[in-house]
């Protein structure tokens, strides 16, 4: 199991305590985390649970049911495919498809240098200008299958360096 | 309460606002088939899809366990649409379901095939997807497979409603969802307490106690002298799986069941509740006249004892070192029992017959053991030994009424009886408690302040002269209150009872299911009423005895005389008392 270190467990319950007033807090205090940790681990997860009361089951339950929370550590950079229904008819299989087979990773999986991280994401609500792509918050619209090893090029010409 | 006009099948009817159409339409005497009816409160809101009506005012068919009903409304329940969407419902479920029911343990009281039966469902209409399943059989107490479960979630409301805690939750979604422990772990490796609490409430075999019937018929076949104790809670609620009423005791049939099921001893674990007394008072009067650790905690309930360990590490001392009645018993019977007998224990197999999953694991722990040899072999729920006496051809209802044997461990008091309900062992400490300090006996006999079903109690007993404060709490979510309270040094109390499961023993994770689709001659309210019918059993035979206090049990008597020597003497703690360890709950 994942070792935190002290700092860590701090901010984890300076996080909590930012919406200690909230009725329903749980997704504001895991985005919070997933936005600063880019992931959150079950060690995470019970510091989250002895703060707010929650039970470890019920916060695991939303970390495993949204796509945004993830378990395990993120790339660097993180492709997000909009799969919804309007992407999908516009073609993001095959979009999908090819950012898999460039960086040799299945959906959901990281790169072996931790550089990209490929999700599957459902319906983003950009069906205006699908079939849509976000890298790191930056969305790609009317993306075509040519358009992908130009893009991987770029970020990996940005390269590991933080 | 206003009232309002509904129509139920072009029927006229004036019914309370506020309801939901099921519940209305349940008092316009119409059972709508769904899953959470049977089980008001515990579901997780409309989610099953089963009780599907038509209603006006609605856009297209309404889960009437979650709309309410409006004036004017009318609903068709039997319309073709109805019918046939309630029937496609219970098609989808079983789609995802392991339909293997003449092996399923919960044969004969699945929800699940009963919706089935009613809505004329049939397996094998949709094919699709299937959910990986996971099947954990790592504790002794509960197996959890997931092919059974159809996520009504009503497990993961009980766990959250009589204990705080939500040790299950839904994990994954679409048809990866599942109902476990957080990263779909075991039991085993969670700070799960095993109370059984959702066993009780699962309307399928996805969670079931772990069965160990075969267990104790390899002992009987391999000649094994095996000796057979009852708790007294199964007797209260042992009847139900016979047709009789809730809150009938049978104490007698049941002790006539298990002579003819083969056992060679019938005892009542009421004897050793007695001797639990005994020692526990002893210990708590000591505590006080010592300066020993207080509050005291009584810890004859395995599922409070695993949640302490887990959770309160640091307040283990407050709790008694008394092992639980059961397991006394146990350890009597391999060292006493055997030697009075000339029996080798190594050759005497002890099945306890308990209204409790948490005792299964208890029964495995080494702490308990004496010796390297377990107190007891095997421990059979309530609804397991229901499940022996009909797999026997015993027609139980034609039974006569037999007694326990009446030998060396025979006897019993009234205070023994009570240890089955909350507020029971309090109330039998204090007969016995009274007694020692003014040397006579409490006149009332009863102690009322300490009795009922509020989940914290508390009383202040005046005892020549001396005050003993003493508080009760059943459900591990009021237990909590009690033990903040003294982690933070604000406790008043010298002894406090704590029961893991709400209501005590008699509603215990091992005891029948309760549920108005098994028990048609029951009143609406059954479900609110269960427990005080069952308590109300256990009270009475309180009262039906002569000897009501545990002090004045002769064989008790005789046990510390010819062996023992006296309460809490060096014997006693070798064979009676165990101890705990702090435990970590999400161990790897």
């Amino acid at each position: 199991m994942a070792h935190i270190s002290e700092n860590g467990v701090k901010t984890i319950r300076e996080i909590c305590g930012r919406y200690a007033g909230e009725k329903t807090p749980l997704i504001m205090i895991l985005s919070d985390i997933q936005k600063e940790y880019g992931y959150i681990p079950l060690e995470v997860q019970k510091i989250v649970s002895e703060e707010t009361g929650i039970s470890v089951a019920e916060i695991y339950g939303v970390v495993t049911f949204y796509s945004f929370f993830s378990l395990e550590p993120k790339g660097k950079y993180v492709i997000g495919v909009c799969l919804g229904t309007a992407c999908y008819v516009k073609g993001a299989q095959q979009i999908i498809d090819k950012f898999s087979e460039i960086l040799g990773i299945a959906p959901g999986g990281t790169t072996t240098d931790g550089l990209f991280t490929i999700d599957a994401l459902r319906c983003i609500g950009a069906c205006g200008i699908a079939p849509a792509v976000t890298i790191n918050g930056k969305v790609y619209p009317k993306l075509t299958v040519d358009q992908v090893p130009v893009i991987i090029n770029e970020y990996k010409a940005l390269g590991g360096a933080n | 309460m206003a009232l309002i006009n509904i129509k139920i099948e072009g029927v006229s009817y004036q019914v309370e606002e506020g309801l939901t159409i099921l519940e209305a339409a349940k008092k316009c005497g119409y059972e709508i088939p769904s899953l959470c009816a049977f089980n008001h409160g515990e579901c997780s809101k409309g989610s099953c899809r089963v009780c599907l009506v038509e209603a006006t005012g609605a856009r297209g068919l309404v889960a009437s366990c979650v709309y309410p009903i409006n004036e004017g409304m009318e609903i068709k329940i039997s319309s073709p649409a109805a019918v046939a969407a309630r029937r496609a419902s219970v098609e989808l479920l079983l789609s995802n379901h392991n339909v293997n029911c003449q092996q399923c343990e919960k044969n004969g009281k699945c929800e699940l095939l009963y919706v089935a039966g009613v809505t004329g469902a049939r397996e094998g209409k949709f094919k699709g997807v299937k959910t990986p399943v996971t099947v954990d059989r790592l504790t002794s107490s509960i197996v959890r497979d997931t092919s059974k479960c159809i996520l009504c979630g009503r497990c993961i409301e009980r766990c959250k409603n009589a204990h705080g805690m939500g040790i299950l939750g839904f994990e994954n979604r679409g048809f990866r969802t599942i109902v476990a422990p957080a990263e779909n772990r075991s039991f085993a490796n969670s700070p799960c307490i095993l109370c059984g609490q959702c066993v009780s409430v699962c309307p399928t075999g996805a969670l079931m106690e772990k069965s160990e019937i075969d267990k104790v018929d390899e002992a009987m076949k391999a000649g094994k002298h095996v000796v057979v104790q009852t708790a007294p809670a199964v007797r209260a609620a042992l009847g139900e799986e016979f047709g009789y009423p809730v809150g009938t005791a049978v104490t007698g049939k049941m002790v006539a069941a298990l002579k003819r099921l083969g056992f060679h001893k019938v005892y009542d674990t009421n004897f050793a509740a007695d001797l639990t007394i005994m020692e526990e008072g002893t210990e708590l009067l000591s505590r006080i006249k010592n300066g020993g650790k207080l509050p005291m905690i009584t810890s004859c309930s395995p599922g409070w004892v695993n949640y302490a360990e887990y959770n309160y590490g640091d307040l283990l001392e407050h709790l008694s070192s008394c092992k639980s009645p059961h397991q006394m018993l146990g350890a009597i019977v391999k060292s006493y029992y055997a030697e009075k007998k000339g029996i080798d224990p190594k050759d005497i197999f002890v099945v306890s017959v308990m209204p409790c999953t948490a005792k299964k694991h208890e029964k495995d722990r080494e702490e308990l053991k004496v010796e390297g040899l377990a107190d007891v072999d095997a421990v059979l729920t309530t609804r397991e030994l229901a499940k022996m006496i009909k797999r026997a051809g015993i027609l139980f209802n034609k039974l006569p009424d037999e007694e326990f044997d009446g030998d060396l461990l025979g006897d019993y008091t009234g205070a023994g009886v009570i240890f089955g309900v909350t507020g029971g062992v309090m109330e039998a400490a204090l007969r016995t408690v009274y007694y020692v300090l003014t040397g006579k006996e409490h006149e009332a006999i009863k102690f009322e302040a300490v009795r009922g079903f509020e989940g914290i109690r508390e009383a202040s007993i005046d005892i020549n002269g001396m005050a003993v404060n003493v508080a009760i709490a059943h459900g591990m979510k009021n237990a909590k209150v009690l033990l903040d309270d003294i982690r933070a040094g604000k406790s008043k109390y010298h002894f406090i009872e704590i029961m893991g499961c709400p209501g005590g023993c008699i509603a215990g994770g091992g005891q029948p299911i309760v549920r108005s689709c098994f028990l048609p001659n029951e009143d609406d309210d059954i479900l609110d009423t269960y427990k005080e019918k069952r308590a109300k059993a256990l009270y009475s035979e309180d009262e039906r005895q002569v000897l009501r206090q545990s002090h004045n049990n002769e064989q008790i008597k005789a046990l510390y005389a010819d062996y023992l020597g006296e309460p809490n003497s060096h014997k006693a703690h070798e064979l009676l008392h165990t101890s705990y360890s702090a435990k970590i709950g999400f161990n790897d």
